[in-house]
């Protein structure tokens, strides 16, 4: 197999780089070129937001124009989005709300601001068209098998349909929608994410069978009444992102039936168990050797990025295994058991992991 | 001669950690701002000046492009290179304008010098036998430094270390009186000094090799352009670094003097060592901000374009304590500092003390 044209013009310009970095040096032909245009960078891909759109009251989608190195998604999957707010870059991740068919390079990102959140409120009020953000690359397996299975079921609620929305989306593209039950809970009829849509759609498709759940007017969607909203639930391959009281409940469930392989879930952030103040510590980071106080309860990850240590991250949940450091000393706490642990050398995950006393550790090369 | 209370110099201290808080606490989007839009300044005249140079058929082009270039270099090291590299931007957390990640463009590898400058001379900034960066290990800038012969060359030898300024901050990260003295080893000064060739062999590549070849027929303009402008920067840099420490009234301290030293004492020895630059915007922007040593010494992390607001602030506080704040134009504190070279290269004579001529360093008497 040969390799797409995109990467062999990629080869090439890389290995122009190398020499041009000659007339560059310190620098790289990068860092030049990225005055130009910030898209033309390869070394930390970007994209612009060509589009804001509103969705709900709280809730926007952003249409991204990806730069050099993107690489085409998954419905389902999310991607690392590094947003400056007050100067300071800040990373997260945001699942992609369309199809990859999509055809015209773009792609969006639905967010809904969490009250006090640093980065969804920017997002969705104070972002304008042109701003660039940092992008990683898409990631994640809470994506629709190959061949697509005749029954589907997807549970959802809040910003949990977005990834839905992607893989709905790509079905349509298709042209043939299987067998779909779709289960979403919102406030209102009004803060439903990408309402419109959604009803167009069941309207549109007959085998798409929506079920809105408004739990201002009609209380909190309990599982327990899937069988009526979904009587064949346990012969679909079922999809589920929302709270986390919601995928605990899905996954009881579906471990009860027998069929916890038939369940996908999807979480936008860590349960957290450590919640009073432990012990705190002195943390220092290697090889920088900056330091910076902790308390019991906040992750290493986000101890590190306020004291300007460039700390990497991925998911900042626990999950992907983008934020690891070696532990050089002192122990930590996982914040989702509360279990202090560590010996010298461990590799920890920053975003889940506490500094239980003095703590020096290492970044991976 | 002042003498200030223990009382003072910690109010004192405390006053200037106030101001360093309340700095830190409005870092935002303007200061982003503020450092981007040098560092696309900084490489947008970097090419200009490449261009000019290579389209230097008339000796005017080569003149504009030469100094375009000679521009470029001194942002480069001394606004844009010398700040990030204290970490004044790493609060950003961007990972192309942070002190791990930041390369400059002069010959010193920047894990060295941020060894050597960050840590040995802002810690021990004018404390003779631990502050290197008093004349370089080469020269005696100090009447407490014991005299012998070889510093009878001492004016020729800065008149020479300017044009190769950064050759010789390269050399002088090497420390090489540890490897005399055995506290470092020589596989270590071995590792060190082949990333200096490493790093210098590249920047002659690009400024004497590359870029004239690229030049064809321009070779010889653009190699000259090039060459002065390195010298250019090279004299800047060891102008203005000088003035910051070592005009007459700038004071300096013995090990036994700053032992046990406090937060306040320390903020103190770090204003009586330093020497501000009088000038207008661009000058500061040029030099790095270092015309306001004496900010930058007592907050050597905070974005140098802070302390242009802050120096009011801090000589304001110089005034209700009595403290010297030593500031001057360009001129004199130059001719202070070649008066000191001069002057010193002589022997001291006897019984004429260093203390007749510079303030007391503070005690407590009064207290
Ligand atoms: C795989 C994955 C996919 C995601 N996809 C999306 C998406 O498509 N759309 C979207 O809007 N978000 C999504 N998120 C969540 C997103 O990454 C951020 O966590 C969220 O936007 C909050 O960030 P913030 O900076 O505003 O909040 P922060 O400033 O980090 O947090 C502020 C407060 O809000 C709480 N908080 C953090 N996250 C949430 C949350 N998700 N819900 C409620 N409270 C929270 C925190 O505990 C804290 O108290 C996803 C997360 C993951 C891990
Ligand atoms: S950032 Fe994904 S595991 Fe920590």
């Amino acid at each position: 197999m040969t390799a797409p044209a995109g990467t062999r013009i990629d080869d090439f310009v890389t290995r122009l780089a190398g020499t041009v970095g000659w007339l560059t040096t310190p620098l790289l032909p990068d860092d030049y070129l990225g005055l130009i245009n910030p898209l033309w960078s390869l070394r930390r891909p970007r994209g612009r937001v060509e589009a804001v759109r509103r969705e709900t009251r709280d809730a926007v989608s952003l249409i991204i124009r990806p730069g050099r190195g993107w690489t085409s998604h998954r419905a389902g999957q999310f991607v690392k989005v590094g947003v400056d707010v007050d100067g300071v870059r800040h990373w997260r991740t945001y699942s992609l709300s369309t199809a990859p068919e999509r055809g015209d390079g773009l792609f969006t990102i639905t967010v809904k601001a969490v009250p006090g959140g640093v980065v969804s409120t920017h997002l969705v009020h104070r972002t304008r068209p042109g701003t660039f953000v940092g992008l990683g690359r898409p990631e994640g397996d809470f994506v629709l098998p190959r061949p697509v299975p005749p029954r589907l079921l997807f549970v959802t609620a809040g910003s949990g349909i977005t990834p839905v929305m992607a893989m709905l989306r790509s079905l349509v593209r298709h042209g043939a929608i299987p067998d779909v039950v779709l289960v979403h809970s919102a406030p209102t009829r009004e803060e439903v994410i990408f309402g419109e849509e959604l009803r167009t759609l069941a309207r549109q498709f007959p085998d798409l069978h929506l079920h809105e759940q408004h739990t201002r007017s009609d209380g909190r969607l309990s599982l327990s009444r899937l069988p009526d909203l979904c009587p064949d639930w346990t012969r679909r391959v079922a999809w589920v992102c929302g709270p986390a009281e919601m995928l605990e409940e899905a996954e009881t469930r579906w471990r009860e039936a027998g069929i916890a392989d038939r369940l996908h879930t999807e979480r936008f952030r860590p349960v957290v168990a450590v919640t009073a103040d432990a012990a705190s510590g002195r943390v220092r980071f290697l090889p920088s050797g900056q330091e910076a106080d902790a308390d019991g309860m906040t992750p290493l990850l986000i101890v590190g990025e306020r004291a300007g240590v460039l700390m990497p991250s991925g998911c900042r949940m626990g999950i992907c295994y983008g934020c690891t450091a070696r532990l050089r000393s002192g122990r930590v706490r996982d914040l989702r058991t509360g279990r202090e642990h560590g010996e010298q050398g461990d590799i920890v995950q920053t975003c889940v992991s506490a500094a239980a006393g003095h703590v020096e550790i290492e970044a991976l090369r | 001669m002042q003498t200030v209370s223990t009382a003072d110099v910690e109010e004192f201290g405390r006053e200037l950690d106030k101001i360093r808080e309340e700095v830190i606490a409005s870092r935002g989007e303007d200061d982003a701002r503020y450092i981007r839009r040098v560092i696309a300044v900084q490489r947008t005249l970097e090419v200009g000046g490449r261009a000019l140079l290579f389209a230097s058929v008339l000796p005017p082009v080569w003149l504009a492009g030469t100094a375009a270039l000679a521009t470029a270099k001194i942002l480069e090291n001394m606004e844009i290179g010398h700040n990030v590299l204290h970490g004044q931007w790493d609060w950003m957390c961007d990972p192309e304008i942070h002190s791990s990640t930041w390369e400059w463009d002069l010959v010193s590898p920047a894990g060295q010098w941020k060894h050597t400058h960050n840590h040995l001379h802002h810690t021990w900034t004018n404390v003779l036998g631990k502050d290197r960066d008093i004349g370089y290990s080469l020269m005696r800038l100090s009447p407490e430094q014991p005299w012998n012969p070889y510093y009878l060359g001492q004016p020729l030898y800065n008149a020479m270390l300017a044009p190769l300024f950064e050759w010789g901050i390269a050399l002088h990260d090497l420390e090489i009186e540890r490897l005399v003295s055995g506290d470092k080893s020589w596989g270590q000064a071995f590792t060190q000094f082949r990333e200096i060739l490493r790093k210098g062999g590249r920047q002659i590549v690009k400024d004497y090799v590359a870029f004239p070849l690229l030049a064809g027929p321009m070779f010889l303009p653009v190699l000259l352009g090039n060459l002065t402008a390195n010298m250019t920067r090279n004299m800047w840099g060891h102008t203005v670094i000088f003035c910051g420490h070592f005009p007459d009234e700038a004071e300096v301290f013995t090990e036994d003097q700053i032992e046990g030293e406090t937060r306040g004492e320390w903020y103190l020895r770090q204003l009586l060592g330093s020497c501000n630059l009088d000038g207008g915007p661009l000058f500061h922007l040029m030099t790095g901000n270092l015309s306001h040593q004496i900010e930058h010494h007592l907050f050597p992390d905070l974005p140098s374009n802070r302390y242009a607001e802050v120096a009011p602030r801090v000589r304001a506080l110089c005034e209700r304590f009595g403290l010297p704040y030593n500031s001057g134009s360009l001129l004199r504190q130059t001719a202070t500092v070649w008066k000191r070279v001069f002057r010193l290269a002589l022997p001291t004579p006897v019984g004429q003390s260093a203390q007749v001529d510079t303030p007391a360093p503070a005690t407590a008497q009064a207290a």
